[in-house]
């Protein structure tokens, strides 16, 4: 048992004599049941306002029961190639916007890094530029570069690389700023120019935290490669959408799996590719 | 001011140099190899996803027209010219951002609560146990890495059309997310209050209660600040399948080339997740100097 009151005998003169450590801050009390008050309340106008109740979850969850039998064994019926196919479409997918978005963030990162970019306004519209972007979802750009360049994987490419400028530059800059400021200090007491400094002072600072963060998105940009499909940009979310919406549950169930493996094994291969590159140091950041 | 400068002989500084020499050799060609490598992948995925960079050339004057076109209204005119007209849904639309934001408000609260419930077992210093650490961490392994828009499918057939599937993909994804950060702020606490409750006889719950919650409650609430940032873009999208919020007019918009729709509703999204980043930005700051003042 931990120590209950009974175990203090005193506790009321022991409370007398200290009041400020006793008492509690019950100011902090009171703010935090304020706190729970307000959630609890919100939950209960978000519970009736998006019309749940139980007996559409109680047969929602029956179905799902039903579906998950359906499920097993996971089978990929006679369209194994197929789905090899469309996933290694989402694999390149990932992989160009990735790089691609890498590419270009690159210089955008520096504009809007504070101590890179001493012009003011720069600074500022870049970074509202690239707070824009990703106020737009990944689904959505794809949406629009079908309009561009049409169906297909090509949208796909465009829509990660697009939705990953506006990430990376906000981690490029986050990372440039945090840089060590006496290299680059160096670099101009010596003569050289502000260009210099960045190639000589910066650079070599930034490149390893670059490359990690790059490599992380990969992995997630693989995740989101296998939805874009859903609206026609290419990869195995196609498959995906087609098959739950005509109830193949195990080809669902099996493209899931395929999807998870795949996620698994660039997991794998990026975080050695990390540690070759960039060495144990920097993975935290 | 001249030193006398030391030089080591001849023979040895070409020792020196030819050693240096090999090494930028070696690093060079692991370069290049690298690069190959690289450029192998890029001509190979670009294969494989059909990247036509002629189709794109051909066609980027749509994209930045696209960008026109959005801006203007049915009339010719700009849209700016009319604010009533290009918002003219602007309450409906309000209405279903408003649903949007609940659905990632439910989605957090409840993917919170039971990553809540599950990261004490996938934490190592509290569950010794590798059985159930291997089993709680594999299966928030699994709610994080299937998307959530695939649950949002899947669930739509389930439980029919509306906010309640995309409530509950989201906060399926929530807890795979937030399971994860939530053990792992748990395995870099500091053990000894643990130990302490534990020593003197306390249950595994009345440790974690009173040795472990308020260590880590403040960052708890900072990460699910920010997760709650991320459902919000995330429940913005949850109409394209039919799971409820703004979404669902946006993709109408979009495939029906009701232009100044698309610039209005995105415009709306855009200034909604930007409210919602700088207010948790706000009192996630709070939450971090409160954990500094205790």
């Amino acid at each position: 048992m931990i120590p209950s009151r009974d175990l203090f005998p005193d506790r009321a003169a022991v409370s007398a004599r200290h009041p400020s450590i006793m008492a509690g801050s019950s100011r902090a009390q009171v703010m935090g049941w304020a706190v729970v008050a307000l959630l609890v309340a919100l939950t209960i106008l978000a519970l009736t306002r998006l019309e749940f109740s139980f007996a559409r979850l109680g047969s929602g969850l029956v179905q799902l029961g039903t579906f998950l039998g359906l499920m097993i064994p996971p089978s990929p019926g006679t369209q194994l190639v197929t789905f090899s196919k469309a996933l290694a479409e989402t694999v390149a997918i990932a992989f160009l916007g990735t790089l691609l978005a890498a590419i270009i963030s690159f210089p955008i990162g520096f504009l809007a890094a504070r101590n890179v970019m001493t012009n003011r306004i720069v600074q500022f519209m870049t970074r509202r530029f690239s707070d824009s972007i990703r106020g737009v979802d990944t689904l959505i750009w794809a949406l629009i570069w079908i309009n561009v360049v049409g169906l297909g994987p090509f949208a796909g490419v465009l829509a990660i690389m697009t939705s990953d400028i506006g990430s990376f530059s906000k981690l490029y800059s986050e990372a440039i700023e945090s840089v060590d400021r006496k290299p680059s200090e160096g670099v101009i007491s010596t003569g050289g120019s502000s260009l210099h400094a960045v190639r000589f002072g910066i650079i070599p600072a930034v490149l390893p935290v670059l490359i990690s963060q790059t490599l992380y998105y990969f992995e997630s940009n693989t995740r989101s490669a296998t939805i874009i499909g859903i609206v026609g940009a290419g990869g195995i979310g196609l498959h995906l959408a087609e098959m739950i919406r005509t109830f193949e549950w195990d080809r669902v169930a099996f493209i899931i799996l395929m999807v998870l493996a795949t996620v698994a094994l660039i997991d794998f291969v990026s975080s050695r590719l990390r540690l070759a590159l960039v060495g144990p140091r920097v993975t935290s950041v | 001011m001249s030193h006398a400068t030391i030089r080591l002989p001849d023979h040895q500084i070409e020792l020196l140099s030819a050693g240096y020499r090999r090494e930028m050799a070696q690093r060079r060609r692991m370069t290049l190899i690298g690069i190959a490598i690289l450029m192998l992948a890029v001509l190979l995925s670009g294969f494989v996803a059909e990247v036509r960079p002629g189709v794109l050339f051909e066609n980027i004057g749509k994209f930045t027209s696209y960008f026109g076109r959005i801006f203007y209204l049915d009339n010719g005119a700009l849209v700016f010219t009319d604010m009533r007209e290009w918002f003219w849904g602007f309450w409906k639309w309000g209405k279903q951002l408003i649903d949007t934001l609940l659905i990632a408000y439910l989605g957090t609260l409840f993917g919170a609560i039971f990553a809540f419930l599950i990261c004490f077992s996938a934490a190592i210093n509290l569950t010794p146990k590798a059985g159930i650490r291997f089993a709680a961490r594999r299966y928030l392994e699994f709610c994080r890495t299937v998307p959530e828009i695939v649950f949002a499918l899947i669930f739509v057939v389930a439980f029919g059309l509306g906010p309640v599937p995309g409530v509950l993909a989201i906060m399926i994804h929530t807890v795979g997310a937030l399971g994860k950060l939530f053990s792992e702020v748990v395995e870099n606490i500091d053990m000894k209050p643990v130990e302490g409750i534990v020593a003197s006889g306390g249950t595994r719950w009345q440790s974690i209660r009173y040795g472990v919650l308020p260590q880590v409650l403040p960052n708890f609430a900072s990460y699910a600040l920010l997760r709650f940032e991320i459902n919000v873009r995330g429940a913005s999208v949850m109409g394209f399948v039919g799971a409820g919020g703004i979404g669902q007019d946006l993709i109408e918009a979009i495939r029906k080339f009701y232009y100044s729709d698309v610039s209005a509703i995105l415009l709306m999204i855009i200034a909604t997740v930007m409210i919602i980043d700088i207010g948790t930005e706000r009192l996630r700051h709070r939450l971090t100097t409160m954990e500094q003042g205790r």
